[in-house]
């Protein structure tokens, strides 16, 4: 938006978007990314029995799988999301959130959360459910941060006039979902419900989460992103409701999915297994949507490097739905579940879709927060690449060597004999894992120089646009 | 409705949500409802006590330090302890704790889960676990000597060959022969598992497949 186009009254860029505080998350999201890279190098050397840091408490792998997991989600997915809508929401709805005051408050809040979190496991404080191992004395400080974030956003999507954009949707919904998904995981089985109901609330939670607040922060940005970046609108109107509204509906009747062939009721499982689809079907349609709007600016993907991290995140994204549609049937869970198949579609999920978006939103926000473009083009692909190739090594690896562990299983021969023969694929994996790291690092390293102001020959970068 | 911050906030933020949860979480606790949930004190049964006097007599310093005597009461605290433990260290990340209809897991292991067993104090949170990096557990129970958990708590690789799981050296105080407390616990813990059961314990009837061959049916 230049000053030759906008409006008399229309509100500027400063007054609406804080660029302190988006930096702000986006710098805490790479801290956390890193630790829990990290953690999972840790988990992965022990594996392959190359881990030199044996027998040290504070190091034990068991306690660090969950500073891994928590590191992922909560500190960076979590902090590169509020980062980003820090900037999304104030332009969608052309007011500036809340409070500035507030938003900082949250920010140390938020940190104190996640930082309290790996303090806590790896003081062998975790609690003992999936992907909210947050310790039980923190868990009041999250909710409370995140009614704080609702509250912070909400004001400015309330004062916003005229019909809301898809993308506002998702945002609204988030804040609810996350809040009761957070109360409901965290609280629930902990204290009220044992047993079987409360393994069937574990699996409504562990799958709200990436439904009902990865998901729908994740896809609200990338309808707001790609138009802004192709400069077309989205193909269809009538296909975003029907994300949205499918999305809503089916998501989280897809818990007990997680759970097949517990004591969990059957017919709740088979109803849990036809919601799986049933979102299949939906999140079909949303893929459509977008490849129907690149359609003829097909070149994008190979010149603008955020597009490129976005629809690879979309194709992974369709991959691992479509995955999951057939992996969640009873046939395939029955050699499957337990094994490294679901490990690789986790990763695939939160690493494939969700860090390449988010990474693809960096690459494009950070010469606009800095002012300048990236010191290195070549080291922006170099990340895409690495990223995107370790990833998928790791995802085809990990999925195998869930079938031969399956088989291993199920023609009852000793245990060692899954153990050994998963070796070569977690070997696979740690060079996967490694790839990654290494995308992160030049990413990080590129950034630096981008922020100390220097340029090279290869500065041929995204240039940046002043509002 | 459907484009309306009411619309998207009330019915596809609330509304949605809450119906999974009735339907999803609200059913089954109305259909348990009726089955007793067991508190930690009423959980030490024959089986387990059997164990628990046994780590008394093989580590008599720690176990006398820790524990003095090996009573129902000192058996449930050690239970309460080992399962912190157990979520602690990430134990429930690696190792299962329900048995499947399928794959031919009740013959590696045990009994399908029921249910029941799972309605006690310290199955909140359920350790049904998501993952099977190291076998099931929740019929772990009796298997194996305390000796033999002692040595693999300590470093699995020496008697489990190949093993990958982590060293707990933090059990112990020096070598194996020492569990401290949290030692004691965990293998109290572990003890449990599936000694409830009428048909433990269950090492009898599995062998892995080469032995079969080899010795015949």
């Amino acid at each position: 938006m230049t000053s030759a186009t906008s409006l008399p009254n229309e509100p500027k860029h400063a007054d609406l978007v804080d660029e302190r505080i988006v930096i702000q998350y986006f710098l805490a999201a790479l801290f956390y990314l890193g630790i829990s890279m990290l953690g999972g190098l840790l988990m992965a050397l022990q594996l392959v029995h190359w881990n030199p840091l044996r027998g040290i408490e504070l190091l034990s792998p068991g306690r660090w799988r969950m500073i891994h997991t928590n590191a992922i989600a909560y500190g960076f997915l979590a902090n590169s999301f509020l980062g980003c809508l820090h900037w999304a929401i104030p332009r969608l709805t052309l007011r500036p959130v809340l409070s500035r005051k507030l938003s900082y408050f949250i920010f140390a809040a938020w940190q104190v959360v996640v930082l309290s979190t790996a303090v806590g496991i790896l003081l062998g404080q975790a609690q003992g459910i999936e992907w909210g191992e947050t310790p039980t004395w923190i868990d009041p400080l999250a909710l409370a941060g995140l009614l704080l974030v609702a509250v912070n956003f909400m004001a400015p999507i309330t004062r916003a006039k005229g019909p809301l954009y898809v993308t506002l949707w998702y945002f609204m919904a988030a804040f609810v979902w996350t809040f009761l998904t957070y109360a409901m995981g965290n609280l629930l089985p902990e204290y009220f419900v044992p047993g079987t109901s409360g393994g069937a609330i574990a699996g409504l939670f562990i799958h709200d989460l990436v439904g009902l607040f990865v998901t729908p922060l994740g896809w609200g940005l990338m309808y707001y992103f790609v138009p802004i970046l192709l400069k077309k609108p989205i193909w269809s109107h009538g296909l975003s409701l029907v994300g949205f509204w499918g999305l809503a509906f089916f998501y989280p009747l897809n818990g007990i999915h997680h759970f097949l062939y517990t004591p969990i009721p059957m017919f709740l499982q088979y109803g849990a297994v036809i919601a799986t689809v049933a979102v299949e079907f939906v999140v079909t349609t949303v893929i459509i949507n977008f490849f129907a709007t690149i359609w003829g600016s097909g070149r994008a993907v190979v010149t603008n490097l955020p597009i490129r991290w976005f629809y690879t995140g979309m194709v992974f994204y369709f991959l691992t739905c479509l995955q999951c549609s057939l992996q969640v049937t009873l046939t395939f869970q029955a050699l499957i579940h337990f094994t490294d198949w679901v490990v690789g579609h986790a990763h695939l999920v939160m690493f494939g879709v969700f860090s390449l978006w988010l990474l693809g939103i960096m690459t494009y926000l950070f010469p606009r927060l800095l002012g300048r473009a990236w010191y290195s083009r070549a080291l922006c692909e170099w990340h895409f690449w690495l990223s995107t190739v370790g990833l998928f090594v790791m995802f085809a690896g990990l999925t195998l060597a869930g079938i031969f562990q399956g088989y291993y299983w199920a023609s009852l021969q000793s245990w060692d004999v899954s153990t050994d023969g998963s070796q070569p694929f977690w070997i696979l994996r740690v060079f996967a894992g490694l790839a990654m790291f290494a995308g992160q690092l030049v990413f990080v390293y590129n950034l630096y120089r981008t922020w100390r102001g220097d340029s090279s020959e290869a500065a041929v970068g995204i240039e940046p646009v002043r509002a | 409705m459907f484009e309306s911050r009411a619309g998207v906030l009330l019915v596809g933020g609330l509304g949605f949500f809450a119906f999974a949860f009735l339907s999803n979480a609200v059913v089954p606790i109305l259909m348990y409802q009726h089955l007793p949930e067991k508190e930690v004190a009423e959980l030490p049964n024959a089986n387990l006590m059997y164990e628990f006097e046994d780590l008394s007599r093989r580590f008599p310093e720690s176990f006398a330090k820790h524990y003095g005597q090996p009573s129902q009461e000192k058996c449930a605290e050690a239970l309460e302890l080992g399962r912190k433990i157990y979520i602690g260290e990430g134990c429930w990340h690696c190792h299962s704790q329900f048995i499947r209809p399928v794959s031919n897991e009740s013959r590696r292991w045990g009994p399908v889960s029921h249910t029941k067993e799972y309605q006690n104090a310290l199955q909140r949170p359920v350790m049904f676990g998501t993952r099977r990096v190291g076998p099931d557990l929740c019929r772990e129970g009796g298997r194996r000597s305390n000796d033999w958990h002692a040595v693999h708590f300590h470093r699995p690789a020496s008697v489990s060959t190949g093993s990958p799981m982590p060293e707990y050296p933090w059990f112990f105080e020096g070598d194996p022969s020492k569990p401290n407390e949290r030692g004691l616990a965990i293998m109290t813990y572990v003890q449990w598992l599936g000694s409830w059961l009428e048909s433990y314990p269950y090492y009898e009837d599995y062998q892995p497949l080469p032995t079969l061959q080899e010795n015949g049916p």
